[in-house]
């Protein structure tokens, strides 16, 4: 590491500092001020007082917590035994399972709730059949219920990934010098396989109660108003940027996702668990006997259905002609994807151009503080990374009221445009979203790239510039470009923030015009197309970048690793 | 063998002097000077968080001193940055870079020196023949072995024909045998180049086997500066002595008297010393090597001095036998020179051990 910092590298640092407190840091202390400030600008508890004693408010509060921790609580009873199957066992359907973790990337909920209505609601397929059969109803879609079932069944991934990722990394000595001492089958797993797994348990959990009270489309698909999110925008578009009971639900959700943040952090405090040793050795696997097989597989399938009834039902839906009271569609038809490629090619393009703008400037932001991270001495460096980290915790609903607010009647220089009406607008709260998500790729990236590469290219004679040029970029280039994908992907998908700041409908991308086709009956199909459309966007992104990687070659990180050991 | 397009490079020398160098408050070089002369293979030791390392990249440049200068070829370098020195150093770890060939390494220097490419090309060549890897140019680093990637990582280092070459523990990632015949590589390579080299190892027997000198540090000090030989037969302090081969530490008493000094302990009694010493406390050290042993009740050697112990334990190394003695209450290495006629001994056995006072070193404690 270079003793002393470049004015180059200050310059950059100073700059995407700059970027963060304008577009992060500002907008969110504009809510938390209007919340606590009265009309003279003083200190003032009084919205609060008057937030909780308006019923609905008070109502949806309990109901945020309630649906928050029944989501992680199912998700958690979906993850943990796929997760232990997939580390644990010599099974082929590991596979499967973990094509299951990038589902909920490809289609936000709010899409599949739509036909999760369609196949659990009370006159769902389910249901018909059960009432059929056995004379029984299951209210999985009622009220809150739905809310939940949907949430937990798009983000239990989050705590399967990350699970996976944890148990992986357990190194089989740990195991086997417990079985050597004497532990073994619930013990062994009870004292040292689930404590050094549990920081990805709670990374995950965390993640998903985070995912859940930012999530407004889905509640405002199901008609589930009574929630904090729709509550605040509902408040903000109906009775107005001024109200300040929508700025005190923002200042809740705020606080509830800093304190879960805050929480995954503290538990795993002190607990970076990577006993992996040279020589990659994940836990020992074990053959499944015959009817440990059949259950393994039972389950996985079972899961398997339920998380791609979603997919299936808004595919069926996008094809069907008329689709109520029956356990699937009747007739079908192509008239839904005539009327999307009629009306929307102009939101396709706006998704692309967006989204493609937002992870560029993330690969760009990402990569500068990850190098300033980890290689130079920048006084307050740390801070940048947590910055970014606390955009994890910023409700979209939250940002795009905090944007409002802050920038309203600024003028874009030179168009005399609102900045508030421009799409400009969307784009920046994109990439301040995603940034937390790139960051930690490209860090990652950097991470496990030896320094000894770069002194190696100085030592040659490569300056600074030179250096990360020809040594740290294209090293890092896997990651960034994973970083791009995640963003991009997760972008075309965000509604949040969108449906806050599209002001004309020509601007708006995609995600803005699924939600405005499910609003009513009529634009199911159509919406479900558009739905559909937005799935195969996303999934040829991934597969050509998942080419451009293969074809760069030799950017794969793990060598890199083997290397520099 | 003909040196294709490598020559024989000017040889430069390399002064560190008065460096001083801490991180965050904690000291890690204190006030250290070395002159490597031109040509020279010169080696610096020092058990691990010695400083060892830190003074080879503060040469590199990949660290900066609070105090002190370093001159290259009578230039200071102090405030050059790396990439201006023109030293060439091998890492640890080879770093090699994983998305360039063999051939796009070593290139790598000649290009950021915007050599015509004509010239990058035969330089890459020569310098992959002289490490015998010119079939190699193709590979990806990850498809060689870790001898032939060090091979790779010196070859990249000398094409650019640097002014003197770094090693930093270049041979602690091969195993054993290849570690033996890459130590007599490197050095003919040095040999051949006639490039001034200073190498960083934490292994007393690879300095001491292919060094002309080394600089032994501890604790950021620099302990003493020696051939091999200087070294190990006349330690500058208790802490050389331990470190630099194996020795016995006896302490004691050491007094005047004519014609010498007489060094009394609990453990071997009354020896007299040639060669005169202070009195008071004091520490001696033998060589395991230059003990005798003897059957009790045998005839000895009257020049020795002889005390009466107990075989301990012994370990058996082929060319010689290296026991441990107990001698009242403290203990004493012995090597003896194995063959199949001579007599070994059994823990347990009394036996009698024999100092000869001139093969004695003697420390002020």
């Amino acid at each position: 590491m270079s003793p002393r910092a470049t004015p180059v590298q200050f310059a950059v640092a100073a700059l995407i500092a700059l970027f963060l407190l304008v577009f992060l840091v500002v907008p969110v202390i504009t809510v938390i001020y209007v919340a606590f400030a009265d009309g003279a600008g003083g200190f003032t508890l009084s919205h609060f007082s008057s937030f909780f004693h308006i019923t609905l408010m008070r109502e949806s509060f309990w109901n945020s917590l309630y649906v928050g921790f029944w989501s992680v609580l199912i998700s958690s009873l979906i993850a943990i035994p796929l997760a232990y199957f997939t580390v644990r066992f010599e099974f082929r359907g590991a596979v499967l399972i973990q094509t299951l973790g990038i589902l909920p990337l490809v289609m936000p909920p709010f899409v599949g709730a739509v036909a999760m209505q369609l196949i659990f609601g009370r006159s769902g397929g389910v249901n018909l059949l059960l009432n059929e059969w056995f004379g029984v109803t299951l209210p999985i879609m009622e009220g809150l219920n739905g809310v939940i079932f949907v949430e937990a069944l798009h983000y239990f991934p989050f705590i399967l990934m990350n699970l996976v990722v944890a148990l992986n990394n357990i190194d089989s000595s740990m195991e086997e010098s417990a079985q050597n001492l004497g532990a073994s089958g619930l013990r062994l797993f009870r004292r040292i396989v689930f404590p050094l797994a549990m920081p990805g348990y709670v990374a995950g959990a965390a993640l998903v109660f985070i995912k859940v009270f930012d999530d407004l489309g889905t509640p405002l698909v199901l008609n589930q108003t009574n929630l904090l999110a729709p509550q605040a925008y509902l408040r903000i578009t109906t009775i107005g940027i001024e109200d300040p009971i929508g700025y005190v639900a923002s200042v809740i959700m705020v606080a509830a996702s800093l304190f879960a943040l805050w929480a995954s952090t503290w538990v795993m405090r002190g607990k970076d668990y990577a006993t992996l040793q040279r020589g990659y050795a994940g836990l020992a696997k074990r053959r499944l006997s015959a009817w440990q097989t059949a259950f393994a597989y039972g389950w996985i399938v079972l899961v398997l259905l339920v998380v791609l009834a979603p997919h299936i039902g808004i595919l069926l839906l996008s094809f069907a002609k008329l689709w109520s009271f029956s356990v699937v569609p009747e007739t079908y038809t192509l008239a839904h994807y005539a009327t999307v490629f009629q009306d929307s090619p102009r939101m396709i393009w706006n998704t692309v151009l967006y989204c493609g703008i937002a992870a560029t400037l993330d690969i760009v932001i990402a990569t500068a503080i990850a190098y300033i991270m980890l290689r130079t001495r920048i006084p307050g460096r740390q801070a940048l990374d947590f910055t970014v980290t606390i955009a994890l915790a910023i409700p979209g609903v939250v940002l795009g009221i905090g944007y409002l607010r802050t920038f309203r009647g600024i003028e874009i220089p030179f168009t005399g445009e609102l900045l508030t009406s421009s799409w400009l607008l969307l784009v920046l709260a994109y990439t301040v979203r995603r940034l937390p998500y790139a960051l930690r790729s490209c860090i990652a990236a950097l991470q496990q790239m030896h320094v000894s590469l770069e002194e190696a290219a100085e030592n040659l004679g490569a300056n600074k510039g030179r250096t990360i040029r020809r040594i740290v970029v294209p090293l890092m280039a896997g990651g960034m470009l994973a970083g791009f994908i995640i963003s991009f992907m997760t972008a075309a998908v965000e509604l949040s923030t969108t449906i806050m700041l599209v002001t004309a409908q020509n601007d708006a991308p995609m995600s803005y015009g699924i939600y405005l086709y499910l609003q009513s009956a009529a634009g199911r199909g159509p919406g479900a197309a558009l739905g559909m459309l937005a799935v195969l966007l996303v999934a040829v992104g991934t597969y050509l970048s998942h080419r451009l990687i293969g074809r760069t070659g030799g950017t794969q990180p793990l060598e890199v690793q083997k290397i520099a050991v | 063998m003909q040196l294709p397009a490598m020559e024989q490079s000017v040889k430069v020398k390399v002064e560190v002097s008065d460096v001083s160098l801490a991180y965050d408050r904690t000291p890690v070089l204190r006030a250290v000077s070395v002159t490597v002369e031109p040509g020279e293979f010169f080696a610096l030791l020092g058990p691990s968080g010695s400083g060892k390392s830190t003074l080879l990249r503060l040469i590199a440049g990949f660290n900066q001193a609070q105090s002190g200068r370093i001159l290259i070829g009578g230039e200071d370098v102090s405030r050059v940055p790396p990439w201006r020195r023109d030293i060439g150093m091998v890492f640890q770890n080879y770093a090699l870079w994983p998305h360039k060939t063999v051939a796009e390494n070593v290139a790598f220097g000649l290009e950021e020196r915007r050599l015509p490419r004509d010239a990058i090309r035969t330089r890459v060549k020569a310098a992959l023949e002289l490490v015998g890897l010119q079939d190699y140019g193709a590979r990806r680093p990850g498809q060689l072995s870790g001898g032939q990637q060090q091979r790779v990582a010196v070859a990249r280092t000398i094409a650019i024909e640097p002014k003197v070459l770094l090693l930093d523990e270049p041979l602690s990632n091969l195993d054993a045998k290849l570690r033996v015949y890459m130590r007599a590589e490197l050095l003919a390579l040095q040999r051949k180049l006639g490039i001034t080299t200073i190498f960083v190892t934490h292994d007393q027997e690879e300095a001491l086997s292919i060094s002309d000198r080394v600089a032994v540090l501890d604790g950021g000090v620099i302990q003493q500066i020696g051939t091999p030989i200087e070294l190990y037969d006349a330690p500058a302090n208790r802490f050389i002595a331990n470190f630099v081969g194996t020795i016995n530490l006896v302490r004691g008493r050491a007094a005047r008297s004519d014609g010498g000094a007489t060094f009394e302990s609990p453990a071997i009694g009354r020896i007299v010393l040639p060669g005169a010493v202070g009195d008071g406390a004091a520490e001696i050290a033998i060589r395991p090597h230059a003990i005798v042993l003897a059957q009790s009740g045998a005839a000895t050697d009257p020049a020795c001095t002889w005390v009466d112990g107990t075989v301990g334990a012994r370990e058996f190394l082929g060319e010689f036998v290296r026991y441990v003695i107990e001698v009242n209450g403290a203990e004493i290495t012995a090597d003896e020179p194995h063959f199949s006629d001579r007599v070994t001994y059994k823990p347990g056995d009394p036996v009698r051990v024999g100092i000869d006072p001139a093969r004695v070193k003697l420390f002020p404690a």
